[in-house]
């Protein structure tokens, strides 16, 4: 396979690389509207609750990614009741399948992440609301969440790289994202090198892009962190962050 | 229930290899690790450049994409030899590719582990070493590795943890692992969800139990301060 055949099939790459970005963006969309009221859950420890949402948590963390989509996409076709019921119509394709278990991965993780984030929270800051007469609420929304998903931000960007990585096995419950594009001229060329170089050079692209965004989100919003997190002690006892 | 106590030893034989293949990986990863955090902390600038494009490409591309890569390439290549040397077919063995790649990948996130274990030694240690004229490979294994240790384990076994899921991926290039084998006992019993489930309760025990290790070696690293 030469590299005029890579340009000749180039509308198939960006296709892919298309497929790529919105299966992605949809789960991680969904997914962080999701693990914000979990972790909300696993933070106030609510009842019954918490324990169910450990245990999702847990086995999807615990499991790799590859297992979770064949789960749903070859397993549930095992019940009977589901094959006859409206949902077959979306969990007989792949597309669903994939987006599902992404979205279901990517919920478990970024639970976790947020919940740790809340659980570390500076407990004067939240003082310093009840000073104001705020309510609980008022406090949470205002001051805890805002605060605890802004240091969220360096772990959640590895969280995106890495279902990045992970959005390749995709590919294998036959989704035509950018290595199932790669896969399918590799069976037509017989030629394993150039076209899993060129996607692997698309992933790169992407993934420097989204690091470099998230560089800019973390100026941007933890900007008072830059000096104080050298200190962490002095700033764990609440005095204004050092600017140096 | 019949057929799944049939087919249970058929996950279990995959079990092992799923281990087998996640700890020789580690070790591989280990020493793609030391040698890349040697390199990006040495003075030469060409040993540098190569340690820091290593770990910029594992991050920027697909475990998957580099393990097709590798394994399609080198049957490609074993094709190219055994055809010009008219030697019989070579079948290009999935688990020492597995192995080479989840090694090789996994190596440049162990580069950023020990590169932040060797940086977070006080410097006074690795001078006293110098003090007593030792030379640099001595102070190598007698001051830098065994002080290492306590700073490297957190994030060695969060990336331990990390390469067992991996290891999955080389199911897709037809190793006998667990996760293959579950596919295979769902296919014929036609119960796919049952042995799936399975193989994931699988991962989550040697999670648990790799979890319950960890905290004791972290407990026992600890103590040393």
């Amino acid at each position: 396979m030469s590299w005029q055949d890579i340009l000749n099939n180039f509308h198939l790459f960006l296709s892919g690389l298309w497929v790529t970005i919105h299966l992605i963006s949809l789960s991680l969309f969904i997914g962080f509207l999701l693990s914000i009221p979990l972790a909300l859950i696993r933070h106030f420890k609510v009842p019954i609750l918490n324990r169910t949402v450990w245990c999702y948590t847990y086995f999807f963390r615990a499991t790799p990614l590859l297992l979770q989509i064949f789960l749903i996409y070859y397993g549930s076709g095992q019940f009977q009741w589901l094959r006859e019921s409206w949902m077959w119509f979306l969990l007989e394709k792949a597309y669903f399948c994939a987006l599902l278990a992404f979205t279901l991965n990517t919920t478990a993780y970024t639970t976790e992440i947020i919940r740790g984030a809340l659980d570390t929270m500076n407990p004067r800051e939240i003082e310093a609301g009840f000073t104001f007469g705020m309510t609980k609420a008022q406090v949470y929304r205002r001051i805890v969440l805002p605060n605890a998903l802004r240091r969220c931000i360096p772990a959640y960007s590895n969280e995106v790289i890495f279902l990045f990585h992970s959005s390749a096995v995709a590919s294998v419950i036959t989704v035509n994202e950018l290595t199932g594009v790669a896969s399918y001229l590799y069976a037509k060329y017989y030629d394993p090198f150039t076209p899993f170089l060129t996607v692997a050079g698309f992933y790169m692209v992407l993934i420097f892009s989204i690091i470099f965004f998230f560089r800019q989100l973390e100026k941007k919003f933890l900007k008072y962190l830059s000096a104080a997190a050298i200190d962490q002690k002095k700033f764990f006892f609440g005095n204004p962050p050092v600017q140096t | 229930m019949q057929e799944f106590i049939d087919y249970f030893p058929l996950v279990l034989s995959g079990t092992w290899v799923t281990i087998e293949v996640a700890v020789l990986s580690l070790v591989v990863s280990f020493v793609f690790g030391m040698v890349g955090a040697l390199w990006k902390l040495s003075d030469r600038f060409a040993l540098k450049k190569i340690a820091t494009f290593y770990t910029t490409l594992i991050r920027g591309v697909p475990d998957l994409i580099l393990i097709l890569i590798f394994y399609y390439g080198g049957q490609f290549i074993a094709n190219k030899i055994t055809e010009s040397l008219e030697w019989d077919y070579y079948n290009f063995p999935p688990f020492a590719a597995g192995v080479i790649t989840i090694g090789f990948i996994y190596g440049a996130y162990m580069v950023e582990v020990f590169r932040g274990a060797i940086l977070a030694i006080k410097k006074g240690q690795i001078e006293a070493g110098h003090a007593f004229g030792m030379s640099s490979f001595k102070i190598f294994y007698r001051i830098t590795l065994p002080l290492m240790v306590r700073f490297a384990i957190p994030g060695f076994m969060n990336n331990w943890l990390v390469l067992i899921k991996s290891t999955a991926l080389i199911s897709i290039i037809g190793l006998e692992d667990v996760v293959r084998k579950a596919n295979i006992a769902g296919s014929i019993t036609k119960k796919p969800f049952t042995f799936l489930f399975t193989a994931s309760m699988i991962y989550v025990v040697i999670t648990s139990v790799s979890v319950i290790f960890i905290t004791l070696f972290e407990r026992r690293y600890r103590a040393i301060e």
